[in-house]
């Protein structure tokens, strides 16, 4: 069968049982956007191509999905770069067409021209451009197969407009590529390790990551931790892959970690960490962190192993594979916690947990930013697909949303992209239309892609905007007031749309709410409606995300706000 | 932790970018390549990278698991810790003068450099060995006057599998 670049393409995407693109066209794309013209597959037309890459991600995260987007050349392909290195921080499968000039002009300075595999090359986990039309079906399988396999990551394919012209044989039961998945290697002898270690701990705990909801590991985690009385804490991307309401979860670790949670990691003698890299804003201080624990470090990734802290065994592998052969040595040779030791540590957890809640102080006069979101909770009952932008709003999220389920809470973790949440929601929802899907946001970052509000109305893609407006750029504000004496240079974001008017000028509802009472009825109002919602909530504007710990200092350092306990 | 010279030799698929990918991943990530050298195997889509870098074992293991993560790496191997032999090679040119070319002509039978070209004006000689040997070489030429030189990296291979 003799087709098109272009159809070729579709053909390909199609039998990736790829449903949906997210993209915007140009120049060396036309065909191609022809083509899908001719087409059924569903194109979501966004605003900046930053958006459709988010929106890719949301998608990608929600689902487990690889994520799809189309671009053009030049300034369409080099808009589309933080939303690639977003994913590939927190380890993302999408596959990112861009556009391309034709071949003979490459390396001319054409128009819209850019070299766009060397931009991406640091960003992606791999990438493409097709030179001529014989490689393009392959290319394409393989772009799709490296960016789910192993440790997943986004794959750029650059398209030079000739190619998608020209046409060729095409038989899709005879495309080659290279295969990468690793297949899994149980380690018995590194089982018995961890049995013994475990057999020795009287204080164990189970640090959990976004490698878990990656690998789909969660219920082999969940069963681990209950089934043996093994408490868990989580990093930011692990957040979902335990159950947040489950009486051994502590809370997210680190930087705006839980009290709880840090105080565990200081104090545990075997810590299982899995699907995690020990990134700085988890760690504190490298030579404290789980100083008195040894370390096992589950992990799919070779270069995550004593990248950053060094441990006493890792095992490289899958994390739903390698729990599950864990679990099943556990049983096998009939490993059972000693009830007395046990008890011991979760009671002294329950001690730090009672001792330093994760809480705060909601008078009647101002919205409390965690109250909104604990409100939002109460009301959804926690079934709702959460998203966030980056800052205060990011951590309170992780605080104060108990997520009870992986894929259910979507955030750029790595990379800390403002301006990701709102186009993140709108891949989440094309995804789950009947759930609800709610961007947390801040002033700040909802203005760096507040554009998309157009692409969620033309679509009627009801996300529900609940923004924590405090009029400054919070978490910068924050450590302006922490560590420079309150000199508030240029976080000051007073000067600020009308969020409601500006919501009802793209076509979605604006609400507001300026006083706590007011918080539940925006809300319900809000969740009810099947449209795109923005709500503006008016939040006390100095309000620090607590505890604390400060750049450079132990974990177990924790600044408490005004219930100040420094350990 | 000390700090000693590396020679890590490294399959790759031979694509346009696959250097670029390479110096990519290690310059972004702070670590310098000292010597490298590229050509295909025996299977031309089959290419071999020998590169020098300097770092302590952690680093280099480090590199090396970066590396490893590369779609386009086949396999890395760090021949520091077993038995190979390295080999670099050196092209010199020497400018002739009526003055010298007597010099140069005795140096060359006396040393057993090997003569690539000889004209009125000038000698190219080769000059192949460790990195040893081509310092000692390069250290006797010198005094008889070098025009140009071209030296590769360094190249190695295990002496058993």
């Amino acid at each position: 069968m003799k087709l098109k670049g272009t159809q070729i393409l579709l053909e390909v995407l199609k039998e990736e049982n790829a449903d949906i693109i997210f993209g915007y066209p140009g120049g060396t794309v036309l065909d191609i956007y022809d083509q899908l013209y001719k087409s059924d597959l569903k194109h979501i037309l966004v605003r900046h191509e930053q958006g459709a890459v988010h929106a890719a991600d949301g998608y990608a995260r929600a689902t487990g999905k690889v994520g799809v987007c189309l671009v053009t050349s030049g300034p369409g392909a080099t808009n589309t770069v933080t939303g690639i290195a977003t994913a590939n921080m927190d380890s993302i499968p999408l596959v990112v067409f861009t556009g391309q000039v034709p071949t003979s002009l490459i390396g001319n300075d054409a128009f819209q021209e850019c070299d766009i595999t060397g931009i991406t090359r640091p960003c992606t986990k791999h990438n493409f451009l097709v030179r001529n039309i014989e490689e393009l079906a392959s290319t394409i399988k393989e772009a799709f197969h490296i960016a789910r396999s192993g440790r997943p990551g986004p794959v750029l394919v650059d398209l030079p407009k000739d190619v998608m012209a020209t046409q060729t044989d095409y038989d899709p039961a005879n495309i080659k590529f290279r295969n990468y998945e690793v297949a899994h290697k149980p380690a018995p002898k590194k089982m018995a390790n961890v049995f013994d270690m475990l057999q020795a701990a009287k204080k164990p705990l189970i640090m959990t990551g976004g490698g878990v909801i990656l690998g789909k590991a969660s219920e082999e985690l969940t069963h681990l931790s209950r089934k043996y009385q093994i408490p868990v804490t989580g990093t930011l991307m692990g957040l979902g892959s335990f159950p947040g309401s489950d009486g051994l979860w502590l809370g997210m670790l680190g930087m705006h970690g839980t009290y709880y949670a840090n105080m565990a990691i200081s104090h545990c003698d075997f810590l299982l960490a899995v699907g995690v890299r020990f990134d700085d804003r988890v760690t504190g201080t490298i030579e404290t962190f789980a100083a008195n624990a040894k370390i096992v470090h589950i992990d799919i990734d070779p270069s995550s192993i004593n990248k950053n802290v060094t441990v006493d065994l890792p095992i490289i592998g899958d994390t739903k594979a390698t729990l599950k052969d864990l679990l099943r040595f556990l049983e096998e040779h009939h490993y059972a916690q000693d009830a007395v030791s046990r008890k011991t540590w979760l009671d002294e957890i329950d001690e730090w947990r009672e001792k330093v809640p994760l809480t705060y102080c909601q008078n009647d006069e101002i919205i409390k930013p965690q109250y909104v979101i604990e409100t939002l909770h109460k009301l959804t009952k926690g079934d709702a697909l959460i998203t966030t932008e980056v800052g205060q709003n990011q951590m309170w999220t992780a605080q104060f949303f108990q997520f009870d389920r992986p894929n259910s809470f979507i955030s750029s973790g790595g990379l800390g992209t403002m301006g990701f949440g709102l186009p993140a929601a709108i891949g989440v929802k094309c995804a789950f239309p009947d759930k609800h899907v709610v961007d947390i946001a801040g002033d700040g970052s909802i203005q760096m892609n507040i554009q998309e509000l157009a692409t969620a109305a033309q679509y009627n893609i009801a996300v529900k905007i609940v923004l924590l407006n405090n009029g400054y750029l919070g978490m910068v504000r924050q450590w302006q007031e922490l560590f420079y004496e309150k000199r508030y240079s240029h976080t000051d974001m007073t000067y600020a749309p009308d969020f409601v008017k500006l919501a009802e000028a793209f076509g979605i509802i604006g609400l507001r709410a300026t006083k706590p009472s007011e918080v539940e009825t925006v809300l319900k109002q809000g969740l009810s409606v099947h449209k795109p919602v923005l709500m503006d909530f008016r939040v006390s504007r100095e309000e620090c995300v607590y505890p604390m710990v400060r750049p450079g200092e132990s974990i177990s350092q924790m600044t408490l706000g005004s219930r100040e306990i420094i350990n | 932790m000390e700090k000693k010279a590396h020679v890590i030799s490294i399959l790759v698929h031979n694509k346009p970018d696959v250097l670029a990918r390479i110096a990519g991943t290690l310059g972004g990530k702070g670590y310098n390549i000292d010597s490298l050298c590229v050509n295909t195997t025996t299977q031309n889509d089959i290419s071999k990278i020998v590169m020098t870098t300097a770092g302590s074992q952690a680093t280099v293991t480090r590199i090396e698991n970066q590396l490893q993560r590369l779609v386009d790496v086949i396999s890395v191997d760090d021949l520091t810790n077993v038995e190979s032999i390295y080999r670099e090679m050196v092209l010199v040119r020497l400018n002739l003068t009526t003055q010298n070319s007597e010099t140069v002509k005795k140096a060359i039978d006396m040393n057993k450099w090997k003569v690539i070209v000889s004209g009125d004006k000038y000698v190219i000689v080769e000059i192949t060995g460790d990195k040893t040997q081509i310092d000692f070489s390069l250290a006797r030429l010198e005094p008889l006057g070098i025009t140009d030189i071209t030296r590769t990296g360094l190249i190695a291979l295990k002496l058993e599998d």
